[in-house]
């Protein structure tokens, strides 16, 4: 990152180019909410836009562009275990240890009765 | 006794300590938030069906542009300071503290709203994860603007007896304001939009 405050100066209007174009990321986050896009679509474009702004506050803001290995490599720990993380629901679905894979459901289901708790 | 490194850079990260300690205390932070995001995940690829159009679409992203707006104060502080710029600095912070107060009291309108008709984090699925995700988001911002009034008030004084490490804590509360920031960008559209 800049610590000299002549290079400091010359990236201000950097600061408010950033600034306006993740607000005009957000104008289109809300536009395309406004056009009825299928729900996988929608999604996508919503999660592409939200990590290109992240990557500019991070990059700009957050001066990750140029920082020293030492941030980069605590960082990229950290978005190993983040993926891992996310990616644990998938177990949830894949978890089928001790059952048949075209076992039948349980009879209440079969039956149409609602489980009550 | 003196703390080592707070202002000079260690021999063998390059960093100051603060900085290193700053980064290390997000990468925490993303997890923490990762938990919640996942369970989100979980949450909503489990239910039958999930609420749409529940929340104002309007007042999240005013609270988005109120945000950004203040990621851009923020940084402005820190490099006024770099460019030696005191009343600047001191503008552009107090601006961050009032625009993250603008933003908590957006959120309490919202939240009064769905109280109002009894719509709880008790009521649905939906909203129990709107309100956690939400309510932690909320603290941090609380946790940044109580480090900002600080900097702001008696905080202020380490600028004149030692400039270099005044600049260097407004510094790593710029990271921690921007990554709050940055957690609200995917808390956006996750809960308002989709």
């Amino acid at each position: 990152m800049h610590s000299d405050p002549a290079e400091v100066r010359k990236s201000v209007r950097k600061y408010m180019m950033i600034g306006a174009a993740l607000l005009v990321f957000t104008g289109i986050t809300v536009a395309a909410n406004l056009v009825h896009l299928t729900v996988p679509l929608a999604i996508t474009v919503a999660l592409i836009i939200a990590t290109i702004k992240g990557t500019m506050v991070a990059a700009v803001f957050m001066h990750l562009n140029n920082e020293k290995k030492w941030i980069y490599g605590s960082l990229i720990l950290t978005v190993v275990f983040f993926v891992v993380l996310l990616f644990v629901p998938l177990l949830t679905v894949s978890d089928t240890f001790g059952t048949h894979i075209n076992a039948p459901g349980p009879a209440h289901v079969e039956s149409g009765q609602e489980h009550k708790d | 006794m003196n703390i080592p490194y707070t202002v000079e850079t260690r021999p063998d990260t390059g960093l100051a300590n603060g900085k290193l300690g700053i980064w290390l205390f997000l990468a925490s932070e993303v997890m923490l938030f990762g938990a919640l995001f996942s369970t989100y995940i979980i949450l909503r690829t489990g239910a039958v069906e999930w609420p749409h159009g529940e929340l104002s679409v309007l007042l999240g992203a005013i609270n988005t542009v109120i945000l950004i707006s203040s990621s851009v104060t923020m940084v402005m502080a820190w490099a006024s300071l770099k460019m030696n710029e005191w009343s600047k600095h001191r503008l552009y912070l107090i601006l961050t503290f009032v625009l993250a107060g603008v933003f908590l009291v957006n959120k309490y309108f919202e939240y009064a709203e769905h109280l109002s008709h009894g719509e709880g984090p008790w009521a649905s699925t939906f909203l129990a994860i709107y309100f956690t995700l939400t309510g932690l988001h909320g603290l941090h911002i609380v946790g940044g603007m109580v480090v900002m009034a600080y900097f702001i008030g008696p905080g202020a004084k380490m600028a004149k007896t030692s400039p270099e490490q005044f600049t260097n804590r407004i510094e790593y509360t710029g990271l921690y304001w921007h990554f709050v920031d940055l957690v609200w960008i995917f808390l956006f559209p996750v809960l308002y939009l989709l």
